[in-house]
């Protein structure tokens, strides 16, 4: 009884429109927000924050920003590494370049200059379809790799090559670098995800997502009625590449600290976010959380269990662990094509009747 | 006499032909797989490498998944004591492969029926995944030599025959002429199977139309079995040559990564295009490496291909020998 329409009445355009129709749903999610920014910044401690929480809200800003270019506008990418580099590498330069500006404009602007590389592959897009959109987007992920592993300015001469985060303060609180608390690392990154979540859903269900998906459903007919391909395409790349370029920043300067680019923004980055964007549902927001949470705590707790539980050596562990996400991967497109958001909308349907389904 | 640049300009592009003819031995099973059920194989790289894997494990009598034994058992096995010849080795490890493509469509394919092409391209990166653990659970992931008897090294016959030609002995690896002909034995053989044998014209008509296929009596899944078989047996021999090339190893499984572009120039679907796009990936690799390389920095093969091919595409979409794509609303 606690999950109905029922009793809810709205009584303006507004109210009909919202994101949680459902109270209960309404409530749950300001409970989550609640606990998520005054709960756990408390209790957090070091391994929790690096192992899961962290890079969980990373992750889920690169899937929501893959979500949107794959999801609702049905261009494959490949190359979300590499978008993650430019992010990483702008961020890193534009920090050493401007220490007196805050980082939380670097992470926009890195996030913006991201944008503007993403336009730049995505152009290829309006010839491209399908999978060789897929491959040719891997071009974009080698050579931007090739690139910040070899000119030098992007790493500002350093001697390893790697670029390392230089320590920033907001409001009197470290966010980058070694005097970091797990704390602050989450709460920056939280801070991010809500507005970017904010801004994916919003944009999605607005006149710019009802653009992608059209083009994502049928990008002739949609072209029939009216929709611009160009501006449609590539404003998807645009957006989806300032999600992933901020992703990006956040994984070097708040994360990492210190990233050398083949390793961390490697082919399998892209893979990665890929599967969260396909196991947690294409064409959802919610999705995109469910399969970022997905794939963060399966290698913790594989890890755990095979290395922990069992004691088996590290390496033969690593490789089992290797063959059970590969097996759950298939596992999981077999059982639930439409990923764990379609999972979440069956078992809302049902709550809905429950406790009298006829 | 020619001057030594351009010269020596010839012995990159032959060389970079002969690395092509590697490259289109991966992407060789790549195309028989999208030709025959639409799904692009990303794992087409990592079943060369489990071949090669288990071709050396086969060949040296390793014990499979002794590492795995021993930690559950507390036991100390490894090897079982023989080494066997490499022409039943290769035949053991091709039944192995067989045995492969049977389970790949028993417990993967079957269930996979018309999902969209991204849902069966995701399982075949699931599939990498889990073949690429497999194949170190089962073997050990220590690098290994795999020698079947080819011929290696520098041709001798090549480097005099050239020098008292031109006054400059021609570096060719013999193992790449060796691939070169294995390339086009295999290119041949599988033309005149698909054209002239029962299953063939079979595998044909699926490629054509799944639905018209299995209207007129065709099993779909005895060709996808085939097929996967086929495209595991020339994943053997990619592995060999491969394997013998730069030893057995998880870098191997990378090579996935140098044929798709090869294939976006070829085009998905056509043989000769995956040996065309192949030759051109090739020797654009090696000489642009040759001469631009040194000039911004080098290693310029990661993404030059791929470049290549991008830009290819933009004019030619379809790739080279792609079936025309026609869009309708």
């Amino acid at each position: 009884m606690l999950y109905r329409e029922a009793g809810d009445f709205k009584t303006s355009y507004r109210d009909d429109a919202q994101t949680f129709p459902i109270r209960f749903d309404r409530r749950g999610y300001y409970a989550l927000l609640a606990v998520a920014a005054a709960v756990v910044p408390f209790v957090i401690n070091d391994y929790w924050a690096n192992a899961v929480f962290v890079p969980f809200l990373i992750y889920a800003i690169a899937a929501l920003g893959l979500n949107i270019l794959t999801g609702y506008c049905g261009q494959v990418s490949l190359g979300t590494g590499g978008f993650m580099a430019v992010g990483a590498y702008a961020m890193y330069k534009l920090m050493t370049a401007f220490p007196e500006v805050s980082v939380l404009i670097h992470v926009l602007l890195a996030g913006g200059i991201t944008a503007a590389v993403g336009v730049l592959f995505g152009l290829p897009s309006l010839r491209i379809k399908g999978f060789y959109l897929a491959v040719a987007t891997l071009a974009a992920q080698f050579f931007l790799v090739w690139l910040f592993n070899k000119v030098p300015w992007f790493y500002n001469y350093s001697a390893s090559g790697q670029i390392t985060a230089p320590e920033r303060t907001v409001l009197g609180w470290y966010v980058t670098g070694p005097q970091t608390t797990a704390a602050t690392k989450y709460l920056i990154c939280l801070g991010f995800v809500f507005l970017l979540a904010w801004i994916a859903r919003n944009l999605t269900r607005g006149t710019a997502g009802r653009r992608w998906m059209a083009i994502r459903d049928m990008d002739i007919a949609a072209e029939i009625i009216g929709v611009n391909p160009l501006t449609t395409k590539l404003s998807a790349f645009a957006v989806s590449s300032f999600f992933i370029g901020v992703a990006g920043a956040l994984f070097f300067s708040v994360y990492l600290g210190a990233a050398e680019v083949g390793e961390a923004f490697g082919i399998n980055k892209s893979f990665l976010v890929l599967f969260m964007v396909i196991i947690g549902g294409l064409g959802s927001i919610f999705g995109s959380f469910a399969g970022a949470a997905f794939l963060v705590l399966l290698p913790v707790f594989l890890k755990n269990v095979l290395g922990g539980v069992l004691g088996w050596p590290t390496d033969l562990a690593a490789h089992i662990e290797l063959m059970i996400v590969g097996a759950l991967i298939v596992g999981f497109l077999i059982a639930e094509p439409h990923g764990l958001a379609q999972l979440w909308r069956l078992a809302k349907e049902k709550l809905r009747l429950w406790p009298f389904p006829h | 006499m020619l001057p030594d640049q351009m010269l020596f300009a010839m012995e990159v592009t032959l060389n970079g032909l002969m690395a092509g003819v590697m490259y289109a031995l991966v992407a060789l099973g790549f195309v028989l797989i999208f030709k025959a059920s639409g799904i692009f194989n990303y794992a087409q790289g990592v079943l060369a490498l489990f071949a090669a894997l288990t071709l050396v494990g086969i060949q040296q009598g390793q014990v499979p998944f002794a590492h795995l034994i021993n930690a559950v058992f507390g036991t100390d096995l490894h090897h079982f004591g023989w080494t066997l010849p490499a022409v039943l080795a290769l035949a053991l490890t091709a039944l192995v492969m067989i045995g492969l493509a049977w389970l790949i469509e028993r417990l993967v394919l079957k269930h996979l029926v018309n999902q969209p092409a991204i849902i069966l391209f995701m399982a075949t990166i699931g599939l990498a995944y889990f073949l690429e653990g497999l194949g170190d659970v089962m073997w050990g992931a220590d690098i290994k030599t795999l020698d079947v008897g080819l011929p290696q090294g520098i041709s001798e016959a090549v480097e005099t025959a050239t020098a008292s030609l031109f006054g400059y002995g021609f570096f060719i690896d013999r193992l790449d002429m060796v691939a070169t002909v294995v390339a086009a034995i295999l290119v041949l053989s599988l033309t005149l199977f698909s054209q002239y044998s029962r299953q063939g014209r079979a595998l044909r008509a699926v490629a054509d139309d799944h639905q018209a296929a299995l209207s007129v009596g065709i099993s779909l899944r005895f060709i996808w079995v085939l097929v996967w078989s086929i495209a595991g047996i020339v994943a053997l021999v990619a592995g060999v040559m491969w394997g013998t090339k730069s030893g057995v190893q998880f870098s191997l499984s990378l090579i996935a990564l140098k044929a798709l572009p090869v294939l976006m120039l070829g085009g998905f679907t056509s043989i000769p295009g995956a040996i065309v796009g192949g030759l051109i990936i090739g020797m654009g690799e090696k000489l642009f490496e040759f001469f631009a390389g040194p000039l911004i920095g080098g290693a310029t093969e990661n993404w030059f291909a791929y470049v290549l091919a991008l830009l290819f595409l933009v004019v030619r979409p379809q790739g080279l020998f792609g079936e025309r794509i026609i869009e309708r609303v």
